[in-house]
């Protein structure tokens, strides 16, 4: 038995006053050493069981041979100018039955993002119609209304999305918030999947993984479905801003795995309302670009006129209907977080339907009364900015120091639209290695949505982000974050993934089962293998020999060999 | 050149490429055991073990273990990677005075790192160590062998074995659905996922992958590529200029499955797939017998059998 679960709960140690509701644990509904025997959740039993067999030495070994892979394959950030691998936690998240509710909600909340996106962008039915104010959209830092009037071709803004979602203390999935202009991450989802079958095998047996391999070939056809009207073979680019981007080798794996070219701006020129790739067989039409590079460096002659990352005319070709931009410009209004808190209307409104995921409750510090009450409780509320992505400016109240909470307050005295709040939810935790040894750790989850204009397809899993630090509460890889692969487990239900031509295909092999004919490897007739009883007498033979061996160094034929004795 | 010297390269071009060949295969097709829920565990590695010519007791089920124990370091099973790296060693000091002796010490220190059991968490690593061997062994010689007989004999037994290779794998498609692997598979296992879907930009189909893998002038594993790459080592050591047909019988058999592969609608070739994949086998063992019986005639060797 091994002793990694040990001291799994144990107090949090620096005195810090334990959350008045605890954290739901994913593995545990009675976490070890607290007495009565540990009992872990349904979904994880088997991973339990296999863990619990390990000592804590081996998963760190376990650990180490992921980093290095991780370090070998350059699956890298930067942190302070040197190379890290990127941080991949060996104890899996395991979803089972829940993710089918999980599904359904990302799907709903793509769907009514997209309508949202086409009416903002075009008749402003909301606005009229009393749902949003106006004065949200205009007044939202990315609204472009350089993007008004660009008619996708097939009627998708939101090739990709990425829904982040937390479990709260009652262990209920949430939208914590909405990433559809260019979510990343879903590389290591995938680079974390390999690694983890490469390194720790044993924890594969008896489960039903779903693969998240696919992904690459669903955007593949997403982008390929966006291009414009009338392209028959639509030459599909990934737009990088250039190999320093911290996601570059997100960017050139995708590329790769979708078997497109991965270009940058100074790749790329327009003219005549089209755009272009510099190649050596000259130029050559460009039909679909998902880019990865922000709204405001892509085109120099709309946006920021000092960007080296675009190409001039972009936009115009864009408005023309001659080329795609996936996801589209201007998404950005729909990230934003005050429009967040109005999602279950929009959603109601455009879809006529419930929102199946909840969102976290949230001020609004411009309604009636929402300002005093949150300057009133700061120390114990998070305040987050309402157009940043990556926990970049966000402020938890309770681990605030006061002259902090102090000039947050006159912040958000002078721009109540700039900044939301929420109460602290106490994120879900899965057992994690650190330093001590496996302990409960918060953790979030971003599903990856592709939507191809007919169906909205998330990938099975999605990238789970660890905050390592105790009680942390803040998981983004840039705030020390680890990550852990996600896995989907399910029984039969999930074999109708597999495509119909395949299922054609299949079904045509397998009636008539061909007989494989063994082809025995030829051999070099001085290697062929052996019978044992022979191999035996040889050597036997051979160590009577040995001094004559040394002495002579080509052997006469050896008499054993028998002649003419074909290897297959 | 010695007649013994040149069967030697060409047997360790063999056993060289073979062992890379062999791991790729285990490699991409073990992890995809562990990857997909959907495969039937015994089945695919009865599979497995058939496509690389060896049968398997049939009393119990079978497991990734069992297949990486027979096929990967099983010293005396003559399918495995470690029966090659060892043929390859003694190829070469067989030919110790030809052999260059950075390469002599590459497959020697190889042989004798040959680990005896590989634990389950470290087989990717091992079969990445494999290939990083064989690519070890075959960069030394592309780059300071002269490129006379030696190098010809030695690429003409890579070459011969690689469409033997190729050949098997494409042979694991015509396995039933359930454990059969994907193009995708198929493709990944010998390096070509990449080069592919450069090539195509898509997904593979049926069509486009068995293409590529059986007919494509330009990818260095394809069959084609492999038999014509023969091919012009088999002219090159026989430069004799003849107005009429030709007269090596090994250049003779490389030929026609290259035509027939060559000139056949793929479509043909795909419904036909496990045939058309046991002739390529059948040809690339009948060329290397009909080179040895020309270029390596050993006179009857003195042979004595039991004595029973």
């Amino acid at each position: 038995m091994g002793d990694l679960f040990d001291g799994y709960a144990a107090p949090m140690a620096g005195g810090r006053a334990a959350p008045k509701r605890p954290a739901w644990d994913e593995m545990f509904a009675v976490p070890p050493s607290e007495g009565p025997e540990p009992q872990a959740r349904a979904a994880y039993r088997d991973i339990y069981s296999s863990l619990a067999r390990m000592t804590q030495e081996e998963l760190r070994g376990r650990t180490d041979a992921l980093a290095s892979s991780y370090l070998a394959q350059g699956v890298t950030f930067d942190f302070a100018g040197e190379e890290r691998p990127f941080p991949l936690d060996a104890v899996p998240r395991v979803v089972d039955q829940g993710w089918a509710h999980i599904e359904a909600g990302v799907k709903q909340r793509v769907l009514a993002l997209e309508a949202f996106l086409a009416d903002v962008y075009g008749p402003q039915r909301a606005v009229r119609d009393g749902v949003l104010p106006a004065s949200l959209i205009t007044s939202s830092s990315n609204y472009f209304r350089q993007a008004a009037g660009v008619e996708p071709a097939n009627g998708v803004r939101i090739q990709v999305s990425g829904i982040d979602l937390i479990r709260d203390e009652a262990g209920e999935w949430r939208v914590l918030e909405d990433n559809v202009r260019v979510p990343s991450g879903v590389s290591y989802v995938i680079s974390n999947r390999r690694v983890m079958a490469q390194t720790l095998p044993e924890l594969f047996v008896s489960m039903r993984v779903r693969p998240v391999g696919d992904y690459p070939n669903r955007l593949l056809q997403a982008l390929r479905a966006s291009a414009p009207a009338g392209v028959d073979e639509p030459n599909v680019v990934v737009l990088t801003p250039g190999v320093y981007n911290s996601a570059y080798f997100e960017h050139t794996l995708l590329a790769r795995l979708m078997g497109v070219e991965l270009v940058e701006g100074r790749d790329l020129f327009c003219s005549g309302g089209r755009v272009w790739m510099r190649t050596t067989a000259g130029p050559t039409r460009v039909d679909v670009i998902y880019r990865r590079v922000d709204d405001e460096f892509l085109d120099p002659l709309q946006f920021r006129a000092d960007s080296m990352l675009g190409s001039p005319g972009l936009m115009l070709a864009a408005r023309l209907g001659n080329v795609t931009i996936a996801n589209a410009v201007g998404n950005g209004v729909a990230d934003d977080k005050l429009i967040y808190t109005y999602l279950p209307d929009l959603i109601r409104y455009y879809l006529a339907e419930d929102a199946i995921l909840p969102n976290v409750q949230t001020w609004r510090l411009e309604e009636e009364g929402a300002l005093e009450e949150v300057l009133d409780r700061l120390d114990e509320l998070v305040v987050k900015p309402v157009d940043s992505s990556g926990g970049k400016g966000l402020v938890v109240g309770p681990a605030a120091s006061r002259p902090e909470l102090d000039e947050l307050r006159t912040r958000l005295m002078r721009d109540p639209r700039g900044w939301i709040a929420q109460p602290v939810v106490q994120l879900s935790t899965i057992p994690t290695l650190v330093a001590d040894g496996v302990r409960p750790r918060h953790a979030d989850l971003r599903p990856f949505a592709v939507n191809d204009g007919r169906d909205v397809w998330v990938l099975p899993g999605g990238l789970t982000r660890v905050a390592l630090p105790e009680g942390q509460l803040v998981v983004n890889s840039s705030q020390g974050g680890g990550s852990k692969d996600t896995w989907v487990v399910g029984s039969g239900q999930f074999t109708v993934d597999r495509s119909i031509p395949n299922l054609v295909a299949g079904q045509a092999a397998t009636s008539s089962i061909p007989i494989i004919r063994e082809h025995v490897p030829d051999h070099s007739p001085e290697d062929r293998p052996r019978g044992s009883s022979e191999q035996q007498q040889q050597q036997q033979q051979q160590q009577q020999r040995v001094p004559a061996e040394t002495a002579r160094s080509t052997a006469p034929p050896e008499p054993e060999r028998t002649h003419g004795e074909g290897a297959c | 050149m010695l007649s013994r010297i040149a069967e030697s390269l060409f047997w360790i071009g063999r056993y060289i490429e073979r062992s890379d060949g062999t791991a790729r295969i285990l490699d991409v097709h073990l992890q995809l055991l562990l990857e997909d829920p959907w495969i039937e565990e015994d089945t695919a590695c009865r599979a497995l073990l058939s496509v690389m010519g060896s049968s398997a007791p049939d009393d119990r089920e079978l497991s990734r273990e069992d297949v990486l124990a027979l096929l990967a370091v099983d010293r005396t099973h003559p399918a495995s990677i470690a029966y090659s790296l060892g043929a390859a060693r003694e190829n070469a000091r067989r030919a110790r005075e030809i052999v260059s002796t950075e390469l002599w010490e590459c497959l020697n220190t190889t042989r004798a790192r040959m680990p005896r059991r590989v634990s389950s968490e470290k087989v990717h690593e091992f079969f990445a160590w494999i290939r990083e061997r064989a690519a070890l062994a075959v960069g030394v010689i592309e780059s300071s062998t002269s490129r006379d007989e030696s190098w010809l004999f030695f690429t003409l037994g890579r070459s011969i074995e690689r469409a033997d290779m190729t050949a098997r794998l494409l042979a694991t498609r015509s396995l039933t659905e359930v454990s059969g692997p994907s193009w995708t598979t198929i493709l990944r296992s010998c390096g070509a996922y990449e080069a592919y879907l450069r090539t195509y930009r898509g997904v593979p189909s049926a069509r486009n992958a068995a293409e590529f893998l059986l007919l494509d002038r330009l990818f260095p594993r394809s069959v084609l590529f492999s038999v014509s790459r023969a091919e012009e080592c088999l002219r090159e050591l026989e430069p004799r200029s003849e107005r009429v047909g030709v007269s090596d019988q090994a250049q003779r058999l490389l030929g026609q499955i290259r035509s027939q592969l060559e000139y056949t609608p793929i479509a043909e070739v795909l419904d036909d797939l496990p045939r058309q994949m046991d002739a390529v086998q059948d040809v690339t063992s009948a060329a290397s017998e009909a080179i040895r019986s020309r270029y390596f005639p050993t006179s009857a060797a003195p042979s004595w059998i039991g004595e029973d």
